[in-house]
């Protein structure tokens, strides 16, 4: 993991002292709200529907144990013993009051944790792949591009005060899991076919929300050397182009779409061009300082498959279910990254109590170098975990209440926080994920439905990347009740796609119904292990939106 | 107050969030008092003309220049069991807690000393 150096640490302390000095202005009455509210916008403290909420960034969704503690400790003294892992692979605190936010941000710098740019209109916390630097299909880790952007792009001076919110995302994966193509900027680390040297893929202009775009590639191929000045290019270019008279039209999406594509390539690689590459780009050396940071741990040598986890399997039926649905192939022999679920059937997704965010700690110190990580499904992984060791985390997860066997299944539903929280909703969303997840409680049947994402909003903003659910589900308001429009065909993976609208909107309670319609139709027309979105794909909506609008015309 | 194009209809009561806390607050007259804030939503003053109206909307302005809240608004209420309940969704929740965590929120008696807990 990256450790911070002299100036991040002095950077943290020095923002914390400012923020401190901030609130005690705005409680004296120095600063009106107008005045406080971009610089608390700036700490991660929004106010939402019943109280404050602040952001803390995880980059790239990496943390260790000592951090996860000190998250539970904060969530125990300053909150109410629960925090909310988000789609962005940051963790939200849902009921901190504002007086007692400086003493929050002290504790998060002491593990060199904080709140900056998790808000207002600069690039956020960068997110990457879960399994970075563990997965089979990996072609490098893309967390040390991740941290180099962090770095770069920390207090940039010409970037923070963007058109937007602006959100980069990294993979060195052939399997996209960081959602690439539905950020500002995706990157994704690959081959050169000739050179076989490790270059970008740059997408620009993804994003969900009112507008939802599929980033388009504006380079196929950029030199790993070139990455900053390419990067300041582009967004200089959306600095000065993207539209600042419509907050509805200002993400860099917007503009990649009315210039299009190719004119806005051009006018980048024109930048690009005059740009004073080497006096931007980072030192090799300081490269390669932050790689090493990222090095793999040092792993036992070990048979490629455990004996002693084949035994447990087969004694033990709900752990081999467990094992099959939670874990990946790892890079190192005898290893395996287990995925634990946030979604115990009825749960709020992505909650976790300060008890389990302890308990997490503790395996991860135990099992898995220290070491875990947030994924944008809202769910944590242990990274690094001997197979054999897998039978006694099961058993600790499960006193837990944290062994749910449903990663990537019906049940696993990304959902935002809705109206139950966020001041933005428009209607819940919690309670429509809860009600499916009892609909499709049976294992049994969970697994014979096999991989099936369900993301839900509560907003048109699309914090619950409800766009790229295999069904989506959008939560309105319509004539002063909560309306859901469901979506189907979305995919958040390097297949990326915009789920078409199926129908009208429905009341909460017909959700599930409409859920289990369309299930209902994929069962009956799948063929042999065929997905549920290879399903949609290859026969189209016509049978689902039939199916839906009977569900339509039975609540009617 | 936040400029409003219109009054919302009435009859409605006067919500914000405490500065300090985040907490919802109503604004309220304790006895014979002046307006003040309290955050059971079932003490809330509730205005039925626009003379009351007025009245909130002056507290409400003067306490966001003091500093004491923020967001602070009107909303427009039905009268249930003899309290006021607003009539939106929204809002309903908002004098509750999430609807997923009884026990979280007013619903589960936070900062009102009279409602039950669990």
């Amino acid at each position: 993991m990256y450790r911070y150096d002299e100036f991040d640490e002095r950077f943290v302390r020095e923002r914390v002292a400012q923020f401190t000095d901030q609130v005690a202005r705005r409680l004296d009455g120095s600063l009106t709200e107008d005045e406080f509210k971009p610089l608390r916008l700036k700490n991660g403290v929004y106010l939402q529907l019943h109280a404050y909420m602040l952001r803390i960034a995880v980059p790239y969704g990496t943390l260790n144990s000592q951090q996860l503690r000190q998250l539970a400790l904060i969530g125990e003294r300053y909150d109410r013993g629960y925090g909310h892992f988000t789609t962005r692979q940051n963790l939200q605190f849902n009921w901190p009051k504002l007086r007692d936010v400086p003493a929050i941000l002290g504790l998060l710098a002491d593990v060199e944790m904080h709140c900056i740019q998790t808000s207002g209109n600069c690039i956020r916390n960068v997110t990457a792949d879960h399994f970075a630097g563990v997965a089979q299909d990996e072609i490098e880790d893309p967390r040390p591009t991740a941290e180099l952007i962090r770095q770069w792009s920390s207090a940039h001076p010409e970037f923070s005060y963007l058109p937007r919110k602006f959100k980069i995302a990294v993979t060195g994966a052939e399997a996209d899991r960081a959602v690439i193509k539905a950020h500002d900027i995706g990157l994704r680390l690959r081959r050169h076919p000739e050179t076989h040297e490790t270059c970008y893929e740059i997408s620009v202009g993804g994003g969900l929300g009112r507008t939802p775009m599929i980033g388009k590639v504006v380079r196929d191929y950029l030199p790993k050397k070139d990455l900053l000045a390419y990067l300041e290019a582009i967004m200089r270019v959306y600095n000065l182009e993207g539209r600042r008279d419509n907050k509805y039209k200002a993400r860099v999406k917007i503009l990649v779409h009315e210039i299009g594509a190719e004119e806005f390539t051009r006018r980048v690689e024109a930048e690009f061009a005059q740009l004073d590459g080497p006096s931007i780009n980072a030192d090799p050396e300081e490269v390669a300082r932050i790689a090493a940071y990222f090095a793999p741990p040092r792993y036992e040598v070990l048979p490629a498959v455990s004996n002693t986890l084949e035994a447990a399997k087969a004694a033990n039926p709900a752990f081999a279910r467990w094992v099959e649905v939670n874990t990946v192939p790892h890079k190192a022999p005898g290893y395996t990254a287990l995925t634990i679920s946030l979604k115990p059937i009825g749960q709020a997704p992505g909650d976790a109590t300060s008890e389990q965010m302890r308990r997490v700690a503790d395996l991860a110190e135990r099992y898995s170098f220290d070491e875990l990580r947030v994924t944008h499904a809202q769910n944590l992984v242990l990274p690094h975990v001997r197979q054999r060791d897998l039978y006694a985390i099961w058993q600790q997860l499960g006193e837990a209440g944290l062994a749910t066997a449903n990663v990537g299944l019906v049940t696993d539903i990304i959902s935002c926080p809705g109206l139950d929280y966020c001041a933005l909703a428009t209607a819940r969303s919690i309670p429509i994920a809860q009600a499916i997840q009892s609909r499709f409680a049976d294992e049994a049947r969970q697994r014979e439905i096999g991989p099936l994402g369900i993301k839900i909003s509560g907003c048109i903003n699309a914090c619950g990347h409800h766009h790229v659910g295999h069904i989506g589900i959008l939560g309105l308001e319509k004539r002063g009740i909560e309306s859901y429009q469901i979506t189907l065909g979305g995919d958040a993976t390097e297949n990326a796609a915009i789920g078409e609208i199926l129908g009208p909107g429905l009341a909460a309670e017909e959700v599930p119904d409409a859920i289990e319609r369309i299930v209902s139709v994929y069962l009956a027309a799948r063929s042999e292990g065929e997905s549920f979105i290879d399903n949609v794909r290859r026969i189209g909506l016509a049978p689902f939106k039939a199916a839906f609008q009977e569900t339509a015309r039975a609540a009617a | 107050m936040a400029a409003q194009a219109k009054r919302v209809p009435l009859p409605a009561i006067l919500l914000a969030n405490d500065l300090l806390d985040g907490d919802v607050v109503f604004a309220f007259i304790d006895g014979s008092g002046p307006l003040a804030w309290t955050r059971d939503p079932a003490l809330a003053l509730v205005a039925a003309d626009d003379a009351a109206a007025e009245r909130l909307e002056a507290f409400a302005a003067a306490e966001l220049r003091g500093n004491k809240v923020v967001d602070a608004y009107l909303v427009d209420v039905a009268i249930e069991s003899g309290s006021p309940v607003p009539r939106h969704f929204r809002e309903r929740f908002k004098t509750l807690g999430p609807s997923n965590r009884p026990d979280l929120g007013k619903q589960a008696g936070d900062g009102i000393a009279s409602a039950p807990k669990g």
